[in-house]
């Protein structure tokens, strides 16, 4: 017979019941993404890519090759988090008066919960850290970043915190506490389920990842650019992810100790943020938020570099006032740290505290004011062509203002006394992500597709996507913001005054325009691969760009240039198609590169193994992973034989074939 | 801008260039330090914060013994100067006196760590745990990460010692000792900070 | 490759770890000699240790992490000092945070927050 006790200790607190069979809901979801799961897996099995995909990909520490993943993964949790959304927007619609919609409130919170946290870690960061992977070292003109195995661990533990989320939709719950996972909700008492404890692992490996990932992105921009390219020669984008990484070192740190005092309140029954014994619940809240606001940045300051750079190349000229807008985003990028607490000014830190924190944050909008008019500047009497990503620019520009000028209004705080924790302010912070990031983010992976694939991406269904999204997001949040300025509360899953219904159903149906947006995007994918020889470009720079990332092939060799381009310019590549500069067609040299290694998968499985067993209290497997990962680590230290060259021949070769594509083309 | 100048127009590097990847690395790792850093000022923040919330259990005066502190103090500020002493070896390439000094360096942390656990222990004997007050949670948390990251780089010694028995002073060798270097003096920074704000401030 | 990872790497000599060991045993010392034997008032010890451990600080960081401004191209001392700012930040701006929300929402706890039921 077994005992209980053995069985505890062995599988911790998981039991039957933890899987959710019971939920209609949770079990078609699971079915279908079971479903999808094995087909694929069979499909990769049958047609024997495996090797080639643990070969060629996952080992893989080729910036361009791990920068491409971490967009997959960007564009599979977008879908996720949008199938969130689309369930909260339903509910929202018809839970009203007697009618309590589908969702009571304990799986609402958990929606919302998911929701926010995918959206901001498992998509906007994967998306940004892609677009950043793949595209700054070819500005810079470096051969990879400075730590290419680092590069490859950072992003499979981004995945590993990415399946923890995903597990918990299947075995167990998620946290309710809200996207940042607040106490007193998240304290033991309140939430002794798994909930909590998913966020906290999932976010504490993630967050590994992306700091570490910074600490690369950084060094890589200060120690690896080309000859010549000076800190006020470097590309707007490369300034931008160079500050957004800068402040991710700033502030993920905080971020990672908050966790962890959480953590030790929940296992091991210290008192930081309990409500007796000592603790502050609202230092968690202090904590937080010193990364939380700062992360905005960390998210929109690369995006106003893929906005510079797109309306820099579209126009046909020079950026308007590029030190300037260097200047604008390094005093963005200190003040950012200097404005957490427009929070929770209602906490009730008194008048000089939240005068400081107001004022700082309205001194923030004048940078930015200052970002948009260079746009404007770069745009006057520029030869303006009308492509999808100048299209997301003109979007962005309309869509953007208006939220950053609610986002002023709420940072006066008798203002935000009143708008506090109302939908107006939920309103206010999609209208700055949707707007800003994700607008971005679509017409970053429009203009550096073509780099990437050596194809485009097809201008119809890019117009679609553009148009879904654009109409969506008005339709959706205009509602919203006039509910919140009514006085609607966040995160309730049923209404009690009829009248307000109506909004929630237009801002229904504008979240259906979006999706239309979603699919029209995976589609147009689709549609560009069965398409790519009418689409191919095979002059690697297909939009008459400015930067170096333009000067080789579409898609680059591993060894990204076969000489290491030397800067005179701002816009080096511009300058050397100007002043007529001639690609060496012979003479290459062997390249000395990174090696491939299975070690960042390996330490990232076990990490998330490591968390599985934590968060259901299976404290052998717990013990077993933690150790493996350290002798894993360091066994990892041993291998002192990490690079390699590329033959002359081979350089050669690529570069032989690049030529006669050039002269065929010309 | 460079049209003012003879235009330079050499445009690639057509010769083998030597990329020092042991500069970026201790650049990075610098860089990583400094993140450290601000998990430490983490700690510090929330230790100032909750470091009056007694809750009825124990306050520093009652519970802190300054002679260990400064005991401690002691030994770690030796092996620091006897890491730096390891440092002056590996510039003059003696392998034998980098790993002598380097295995004192790791006996010495030891004895800190050793030192460390025992006034835990003696303090949970007195009923002083970290699930007591919110104070007592902030001060073994913000000691114990301390004490967690010297326990760190004393494996990381360790390994080392493995190491540099196996491949002598390698560069790649030397560039992770002086990786450790910045790694151990930087605990030394911080428990600056452990013994003035928490354990003097704390009894006066 | 090694001699390049030597020239671009920080190191001290013999003279510039004894100077920094010497400075940060009185730096040390003097504080814990100070608070045990209660030489000035509380606050005048306080300001004291403080300033000690200030100074001690920066000398750890030019004697033993040899920051200074030519190493890395200054990058090394531009982070420290960014960092250093950051640290300041995080923690003075938490304590006098929550220094008015306790003496605002709870102002009947004195200084802290102690005894709560």
């Amino acid at each position: 017979m077994f005992d209980e006790s053995v069985i505890k200790t062995i599988f911790g607190r998981l039991t039957w019941e933890s899987f959710p069979v019971h939920e209609p809901i949770l079990l078609v979801t699971f079915i279908v993404v079971m479903t999808l799961g094995l087909g694929i897996v069979a499909a990769v099995t049958k047609y024997k890519l495996w090797g080639f995909l643990w070969r060629e990909w996952f080992t893989s520490v080729d910036h361009k090759k791990i920068g491409i993943m971490y967009m997959i993964l960007g564009i599979i949790m977008l879908l996720r988090g949008f199938a969130d959304a689309l369930m909260m927007r339903a509910q929202q619609a018809i839970a009203f008066g007697a009618s309590e919609g589908y969702l009571n409130s304990h799986h609402y919170d958990q929606i919302f919960s998911a929701h926010g946290t995918i959206m901001i870690f498992f998509v906007a960061i994967p998306l940004i850290v892609g677009l950043v992977n793949y595209v700054m070292p070819l500005q810079i003109g470096a051969r990879d970043v400075a730590f290419p195995f680092l590069n490859n661990l950072s992003f499979w533990l981004t995945v590993a915190g990415a399946l923890l989320v995903m597990v918990s939709l299947f075995v167990g719950e998620f946290s309710r506490g809200g996207w940042l996972n607040y106490v007193p909700v998240t304290n033991l008492q309140n939430s002794p389920d798994t909930g909590p404890d998913y966020y906290l692992w999932a976010l504490q490996i993630a967050g590994v990842g992306t700091t570490l990932s910074a600490i690369n992105m950084v060094t890589t921009i200060i120690k690896m650019r080309a000859p010549g390219m000076s800190m006020m020669k470097m590309p707007i984008f490369t300034w931008t992810a160079l500050c957004s990484n800068v402040l991710a070192i700033a502030i993920f740190p905080v971020l990672t100790g908050a966790f962890a005092l959480l953590m030790l309140d929940r296992y091991v029954g210290t008192n930081f943020f309990t409500n007796d014994l000592g603790g502050n619940p609202m230092m968690y809240w202090n904590l937080v938020w010193i990364w939380g606001h700062p992360e905005v940045y960390v998210l929109v300051l690369p995006v106003f570099g893929i906005y510079s750079e797109i309306t820099s190349t579209f126009t046909g000229k020079r950026l308007f006032g590029y030190s300037s807008m260097v200047y604008a985003t390094v005093v963005i990028t200190i003040l950012s740290y200097l404005v957490w607490l427009h929070h929770f000014f209602t906490m009730g830190s008194g008048a000089s505290v939240n005068s400081f924190f107001g004022i700082a944050t309205m001194v923030i909008s004048i940078p930015t004011g200052a970002k948009i008019f260079n746009w404007l500047f770069t745009m006057y009497r520029g030869e303006i062509r009308y492509e999808l990503p100048m299209m997301w620019v003109v979007a962005f520009m309309l869509t953007f203002v208006v939220g950053g000028m609610t986002g002023v209004l709420l940072a006066v705080p008798p203002a935000d006394f009143v708008l506090h924790n109302s939908l107006f302010l939920v309103a206010h912070f999609h209208n700055v992500i949707i707007g800003g990031v994700v607008f971005g983010l679509f017409a970053g992976m429009d203009y550096w597709f073509p780099k990437a694939f050596g194809f485009r991406l097809d201008r119809f269904w890019g117009k679609v996507t553009f148009w879904g999204w654009v109409i969506g997001y008005w339709v959706a949040w205009t509602p919203i913001y006039i509910v919140g300025l009514m006085g609607t509360t966040r995160r309730v899953n049923h209404f009690d005054d009829p009248s307000l219904q109506i909004w929630f159903v237009i801002a229904a149906i504008g979240a259906v325009i979006i999706l239309i947006g979603i699919l029209a995007f995976v589609i147009q994918i689709a549609v560009s691969i069965i398409n790519r020889d009418k689409l191919r470009d095979t002059t690697g720079d297909p939009w008459n760009g400015r930067t170096l990332e333009w000067s080789t092939s579409s898609p680059p060799p591993a060894y990204n240039f076969a000489f290491t381009p030397q800067v005179h310019d701002l816009d080096a590549w511009y300058d050397m198609k100007d002043r007529g500069a001639e690609r060496p067609v012979k003479g290459f040299l062997p390249v000395h590169m990174p090696r491939n290694t299975g070690a960042g998968v390996i330490l990232s499985g076990l990490a998330m193994v490591l968390g599985f067993a934590m968060v259901w209290y299976i404290w052998w497997l717990a013990a077993l992973s933690a150790g493996a990962l350290l002798i894993g680590g360091i066994i990892h230290t041993f291998n002192y034989n990490r690079d390699y060259h590329i033959p002359a021949d081979e350089v050669a070769e690529q570069e032989d074939a690049r030529t006669k594509l050039l002269a065929a083309g010309a | 801008m460079s049209a003012e100048t003879v235009p330079d127009t050499t445009f690639f590097v057509t010769e083998e260039e030597h990329h020092d990847a042991g500069g970026a690395t201790l650049l990075g790792f610098w860089i990583y330090l400094m993140s450290d850093a601000l998990i430490f000022a983490t700690l510090f923040a929330t230790y100032g914060v909750l470091s009056g919330s007694f809750a009825g259990g124990p306050s520093p005066r009652e519970i802190f013994e300054l002679p260990l502190v400064a005991l401690n103090t002691a030994i770690l500020l030796v092996s620091s100067i006897t890491y730096g002493f390891a440092m002056i070896a590996m510039q003059e390439g003696k392998l034998g006196g980098t790993k002598a000094w380097l295995a004192i360096t790791g006996l010495l942390g030891a004895a800190f760590v050793g030192i460390e656990l025992y006034e835990f222990s003696t303090l949970i004997h007195e009923g002083a745990t970290p699930q007591t007050s919110a104070f007592l949670s902030a001060f073994f948390t913000l000691v114990a990460t301390h004490g967690l990251h010297v326990s760190f780089g004393i494996l990381w010694l360790v390994v080392m010692l493995v190491q540099l028995s196996q491949r002598g002073l390698h560069p790649e060798n030397q560039r992770r000792l002086m990786c450790l270097s910045m790694f151990w003096h930087f605990l030394d920074v911080v428990w600056i900070g452990v013994f003035t704000f928490v354990y003097l401030l704390g009894v006066l | 490759m090694s001699h390049a990872t030597h020239a671009a790497a920080p190191h001290g000599s013999r003279r510039t770890y004894l100077i920094g060991f010497l400075l940060s045993v009185v730096l040390t010392a003097g504080p814990f000699w100070l608070v045990i034997n209660h030489v000035f008032d509380p606050q005048t010890t306080a300001l004291a240790i403080i300033v000690a451990a200030v100074v001690q600080i920066l000398v750890h960081t030019v004697c033993f992490l040899h920051v200074n401004t030519s190493s890395e191209g200054g990058w090394t001392l531009l982070a420290y000092a960014f960092t250093a700012v950051l640290v300041l930040i995080v923690i003075i701006g938490s304590l006098w945070i929550m220094y008015h929300l306790n003496s605002n929402m709870m102002p009947m706890m004195g200084s802290g927050m102690d005894a709560q039921p």
